[in-house]
């Protein structure tokens, strides 16, 4: 196999594919290291961002990247409904029983897919895209675009977490709530934008993924354990980290193709937890380990 | 006609409420004694169903099996299976909060939702393993179908009373107390990964068990058998409705989820088939909404943990 093959048809889609991952990465690493609990609904709430840009892309004719932000505004509208209907009144209980709230939250946000548009598969854009040939490295435009946005949006992400007022805010949240509490930080603000951000990122992680595949219900569910896997490896509550996280976890998946049977390319993204759990729960940026 | 119709459909739906009952009974191991998130129950209930049906099934072209061991044998070996597979999760992910759990849990259930699509030396893939021999299973129908659901209830009861022995024993106290408050529980001496760990075992084991009914009660086992997010979902609100913490409420849970649950899909069946497929999304959304409700305004369950010791004497106190 000729280095170019390896990049062709390895490395890139190994990059595409963590882009996507690393987006809903990031959500999970700030909801696990703010609200402190595991947010099982994550990859169902993607599933919705997609359906819902889809829902625009086919009323308005717009292209699937104009419907992005109006996905991503919508999907964090319902990631803060959620949390203000289902998990606000259990924040005094132990978190594990906000954690079993998700899953059915998860359950409950796939079958609203599921009747409202269906279990087939669909796409954006009808017909095959040729990818471009750059010295020999074949990309589609909209892996490109995947990539870009990706760290475009972590990029202004970090820039908001790192300058502004309620950023700092997050982080102080993230670090020790108590002092920050004591120190006049409005918890539900925080909560709020948390879960704006959260969502927000969860859809373009759903919209990337039906731009370079398709749309099914069960797509996000399938990128839960990718996504944890992604966010544990980079260290919880890092930023930075959940974005290289959810690249490995994604080039790793498609390398894995070379040693095992294609079936389980699904199986990667949970032996690499299951390693990082074993040998270094705080992950490769040494985040925390609840 | 019609009658006995209905007593075939009840029989049917008792040997289903007595295998979720014990499903429901390992989860309650799990969550109710130790607050382990077990969110992988299909998983292991599917192991044992493929362990048992390997080991008792004749042969057959193109894959493992021909053992015709007894059933019973095959039933303590989907136990043992279910348990192995869940030794090492438990060994790794048990040193933290339970979040990590539940996540490795789902990991679990997805490799081995995939082990039994692709391994068809093993399971057969697609076409599943057939004529699984069930217990009294040459009698005609009704009989067949009633000693079946005898068998359950024998089984169900055993577990029943073996767990509920372990609940009010000291280990089953020790168990609370680690639930409750780690720390202390820490601080007294107690070694909370190990007993986590056996928690977890045990719990998984009777869900292995219950995989093992349900597939000599079909004959068979395939991969579409069962939806696994529906089914670990199901058991969840069972034990959660019921009472976490209290094993009479983990039946009485699987009972009355079981049968809401298949009332309603004989009452959408009749729809027209366009709206007969979305029911069952409408159904599982509600099943979803139930949960929250429960959580929101009866956590306890239908029958509450009882009170034990200091708890029990303070509560008596308090009404007079």
């Amino acid at each position: 196999m000729s280095i170019l093959d390896f990049l062709n048809f390895y490395l890139i889609p190994g990059v595409v594919l963590g882009s996507i991952y690393a987006l809903g990465a990031v959500g999970i690493t700030l909801i696990f290291a703010i609200l402190r609990y595991a947010h099982l609904a994550h990859g169902d709430l993607a599933t919705l961002g997609a359906f819902l840009a889809f829902a625009v892309v086919t009323g308005f004719g717009l292209s699937p990247l104009a419907a992005l932000p109006i996905a991503m505004i919508l999907t964090a509208g319902v990631a803060v409904g959620i949390d203000k209907v289902f998990y606000e009144h259990l924040r005094e209980r132990p978190k594990i029983v906000t954690v079993m709230a998700s899953l059915g939250i998860a359950l409950m946000v796939r079958s609203v897919v599921q009747v409202v548009w269906g279990v087939d598969a669909e796409s954006y854009v009808r017909g095959i895209v040729r990818p471009e040939n750059y010295f020999g490295l074949r990309i589609k435009d909209r892996e490109i675009y995947t990539v870009v946005f990706m760290l475009a949006l972590v990029g202004g992400l970090q820039l908001f977490l790192a300058r502004s007022k309620w950023g700092k805010a997050m982080r102080a949240m993230s670090d020790n709530p108590n002092l920050a509490l004591l120190s006049g930080i409005d918890n539900k603000k925080v909560v709020i934008l948390t879960w704006v951000i959260a969502g927000g990122l969860c859809a373009a992680s759903g919209v990337f993924l039906g731009i370079n595949t398709e749309l099914k219900s069960m797509m996000g569910w399938h990128m839960l354990l990718p996504m944890f896997a992604g966010a544990i490896l980079g260290g919880v509550g890092r930023v930075e980290g959940a974005v290289l996280g959810g690249l490995i976890v994604g080039i790793a998946e498609e390398l894995s193709v070379l040693v095992l049977p294609s079936e389980y390319k699904a199986a990667m993204a949970f032996a690499i937890l299951l390693f990082m759990l074993l040998v270094r729960p705080t992950g490769l940026l040494r985040g925390k380990v609840l | 006609m019609e009658l006995i119709g209905l007593a075939n459909y009840a029989l049917f739906m008792g040997i289903f409420i007595g295998i979720y009952a014990l499903l429901a009974l390992g989860l309650n191991i799990q969550w109710g004694f130790a607050g382990l998130f077990n969110a992988g129950i299909a998983g292991f209930f599917a192991v044992g169903a493929y362990t048992s049906a390997i080991l008792t099934s004749p042969y057959a072209e193109g894959r493992l099996g021909g053992f015709e061991l007894p059933f019973y044998v095959g039933w303590i070996g989907a136990m043992i299976a279910a348990a192995l597979i869940a030794w090492p999760i438990g060994k790794i992910c048990l040193r933290f909060r339970s979040d990590y759990l539940a996540i490795a849990s789902i990991g679990v259930a997805e490799i081995i939702r995939l082990v039994i699509k692709s391994e068809a030396e093993l399971t057969n893939s697609a076409r599943g393993i057939t004529n699984i021999p069930r217990p009294y299973g040459d009698l005609p129908y009704v009989q067949s179908q009633m000693a079946y659901l005898a068998i359950v209830a024998i089984v169900l009861l055993v577990a029943y009373l073996m767990v509920e022995r372990q609940f009010n024993a000291p280990w089953g106290r020790m168990m609370r107390a680690i639930r409750d408050n780690e720390l202390a529980a820490r601080a007294m001496g107690k070694n909370v990964e190990y007993r986590r760990l056996e928690a977890f075992i045990f719990g998984s084991a009777l869900m292995g068990l219950g995989g093992a009914l349900f597939a000599h009660f079909n004959r068979s086992i395939t991969p579409e058998a069962i939806d696994p997010m529906v089914a670990t979902f199901l058991v969840w609100i069972m034990l959660i409705l019921g009472g976490s913490g209290n094993n009479r409420g983990a039946i009485l849970g699987a009972a009355v989820v079981w049968t809401i649950w298949s009332v309603s899909e004989i009452a959408t069946d009749q729809l027209p088939q366009e709206y007969a497929v979305k029911a069952k999304y409408i159904r599982l959304f509600l099943i979803g909404l139930m949960l929250q409700l429960v959580l929101r305004f009866r956590p306890e369950g239908l029958l509450p943990e009882p009170l034990r010791g200091d708890l029990r004497s303070d509560d008596v106190s308090s009404e007079k």
